[in-house]
């Protein structure tokens, strides 16, 4: 967002320095609160276990100690399975990466075809596909439970990667359709005088236009899918579940004492690949969020 | 829409777009047919999967509802005895009121604080990059994350409600987590600190889109701040509140997983939500007909907030092409 705006203050101009205190001790005070979780969960994940049944929550940690870590990598009880999270965190990316690659590819070609190739009914269509964006995924589980048993790709990786694309291209198609239709229609015109076709006028006029917006959809994508829980906890078991469902499942499995620094070492494990794509690409995220919340 | 890169794109979207390059040149032999349809054969795979995994699946579940259907799908038909079945289910109703308990809570929160932060944010304030990050990056958590979390804060033994003793409030209570009637508040709580951000940077957008002569001329007439944002900016920021409304009220239905990570429903079926009563007698209770029943009026309650939204998206953009 480029800063070109002019703010009420600019038209205002009083002179009141105490409003600026205000204003911006509310705003520290508003990002603690937003700070907090994240802070108590790495606070704990770094403490030993006695610490935290002795101490507060937000106390640092008087013997700072990555066991916790360790411990969710390589030992932590999913289940009846102690041998940590680090397998699910496997499954997640052998899920998530081909999962958003494909429904990309894929968006980025419908966006294509329904801006610069448009035929009629294509806006019905768009309406159409756009809707799945919106459905309460409850209402095709049990469908899609009988479908993937069907194939014989239930509880399997491939069918969450199936699932996550046919659930993900409406939103991949939904960026692309957007940020070409701001696409310059004279340029592929021109392409098409100068003989080229379909798929090379998207190689070579539209594709190289389109970082940003793959980036988008990549990161979206990627959020959405890695941060799932729901297809993952209703199509797959007992090893082959993707990162979030083992989370839950360490954080519920009680037997003995509960390793809190564990549980918290395990969320942020799980939180740190989407976090990562949050602070390096916080403003492809943000416009993602947005786009997906608003249809033109 | 509201956003600055839908606005943004809309401007530069050239006037009547609508391009149909192949019939113009138009192909006569095999090959040439073959290239016409092209865009067709190229967006079919995607429509296919439109109709048969989004709008197929919606029948197929439709019909399970009214079959009685246990285990597994049977094709015995019931009529609405499932509805009515999940009608009068004590937990259902539990799961009816606590999403209205949550959704009212949820939203009217998630817009106050959004609003209120977005106008703080809007005062020209330094690092204004950085404090967004900070109240948006929940965003990019998973709810079983945010859930961990929360639960772990919440622990009364160990969580806030420790600290807070420990900071000299011996009295000090908050175990709302472990209690049935204040548990569903705890969802509310995190959900709030999950979503409020993403409101936030919605408002600012449409903060940033509020047409500023208005305010000159308000403030050379000598209205105070607070009057200007009351009278002139607030009102203008009326499609950015039905967008935030209509995107928070279909998460709050289809809310399942903060649910699930942080109270798992209880205590005893306390925090139960439609989503939960769905998956525990779909995946758990052999009662298939009920989850579909269930999962049904889910859908038919999004579809009622999201489908005059889209069309009326879908209306405004083309006619501001035209």
């Amino acid at each position: 967002m480029a800063k070109t705006w002019e703010t009420p203050q600019m038209v205002q101009e009083t002179g009141f320095r105490w409003s600026r205190v205000v204003v911006y001790g509310l705003l520290v005070f508003f990002g603690a609160i937003y700070l907090l979780p994240l802070l108590v969960m790495l606070l704990t994940s770094f403490k030993p276990l006695p610490e935290i049944y002795a101490g507060n929550m937000v106390a640092l940690p008087r013997h700072w100690t990555v066991e916790p870590w360790v411990n969710a990598w390589t030992k932590a009880c999913v289940g009846l399975n102690c041998n940590g999270i680090k397998g699910y965190f496997w499954n997640s990316i052998q899920m998530t990466v081909p999962a958003v690659v494909i429904s990309t590819g894929m968006g980025l070609l419908n966006g294509y075809v329904l801006t610069k190739w448009r035929f009629r009914g294509a806006n019905v269509l768009f309406g159409l596909i756009l809707f799945g964006c919106f459905i309460p995924f409850q209402i095709v589980l049990i469908p899609m439970a009988t479908f993937l048993g069907r194939m014989g790709i239930a509880s399997s990786t491939t069918g969450l990667v199936f699932v996550h694309v046919v659930y993900g291209l409406c939103f991949t198609t939904l960026y692309a359709r957007n940020y070409y239709m701001a696409f310059p229609d004279e340029l592929v015109k021109a392409a098409m005088i100068d003989g080229a076709r379909f798929f090379s006028i998207f190689r070579r006029v539209l594709l190289p236009n389109s970082g940003p917006i793959i980036i988008v959809a990549v990161i979206w994508q990627f959020t959405n899918i890695w941060n799932d829980f729901l297809f993952g906890a209703s199509f797959s078991t007992g090893t082959s579940a993707p990162m979030t469902v083992a989370l839950n499942n360490v954080v519920m499995t009680s037997t003995g004492e509960r390793e809190y620094n564990v549980h918290m070492a395990a969320a942020m494990i799980a939180a740190l690949p989407t976090l990562m794509v949050y602070v390096f690409g916080g403003r492809y995220f943000v416009r993602g969020l947005m786009a997906g919340s608003v249809k033109g | 829409m509201q956003t600055p890169v839908m606005t943004e794109q809309e401007a530069r979207a050239p006037a009547g777009s609508v391009t149909q390059p192949a019939a113009r040149v138009g192909w006569s032999s095999p090959r040439g047919w073959l290239q016409q349809q092209l865009p067709r054969l190229v967006l079919s795979p995607t429509v296919l999967i439109t109709f048969v995994f989004v709008y197929g699946f919606i029948l197929w579940t439709l019909y399970l509802s009214f079959t009685r259907s246990r285990g597994i799908p049977s094709h015995e038909l019931v009529g609405w005895l499932n509805y009515q079945r999940v009608w009068n289910h004590p937990r259902w109703s539990v799961a009816l009121h606590n999403l209205a308990v949550f959704g009212i809570l949820y939203i009217a929160l998630c817009l106050v604080l959004g609003l209120l932060i977005a106008i703080l944010l809007d005062q020209r304030i330094r690092q204004e990059g950085a404090l967004r990050a900070i109240y948006l990056y929940p965003m990019a958590l998973s709810f079983i994350v945010t859930g961990t979390a929360w639960k772990w804060m919440l622990n009364p033994g160990l969580g806030l409600e420790k600290l807070f003793k420990d900071w000299g409030f011996a009295n000090f209570k908050f175990d709302w987590i472990i209690d049935e009637r204040m548990a569903i508040y705890t969802v509310v709580i995190a959900g709030v600190w999950q979503a409020s951000g993403f409101v936030m940077a919605m408002f600012l957008a449409g903060l940033r889109g509020v047409d500023q002569d208005l305010i000159k001329a308000a403030s050379i007439d000598g209205a105070s701040l607070p009057r200007i944002y009351r009278r002139i900016i607030i009102p203008q920021l009326r499609p950015v509140f039905l967008s935030a409304v209509v995107i928070l009220a279909h998460l709050a239905i289809k809310s399942y997983e903060l649910v699930v990570a942080l109270t798992g429903g209880g205590p005893g079926y306390a925090t139960e939500m439609p989503s939960t009563f769905m998956y525990a007698h779909t995946f758990t209770r052999s009662q298939l007909g009920w989850g579909a029943a269930s999962a049904t009026m889910m859908l038919l309650t999004v579809a009622a907030i999201m489908v005059p939204y889209l069309y009326s998206e879908v209306r405004t953009v083309r006619s501001r092409r035209q």
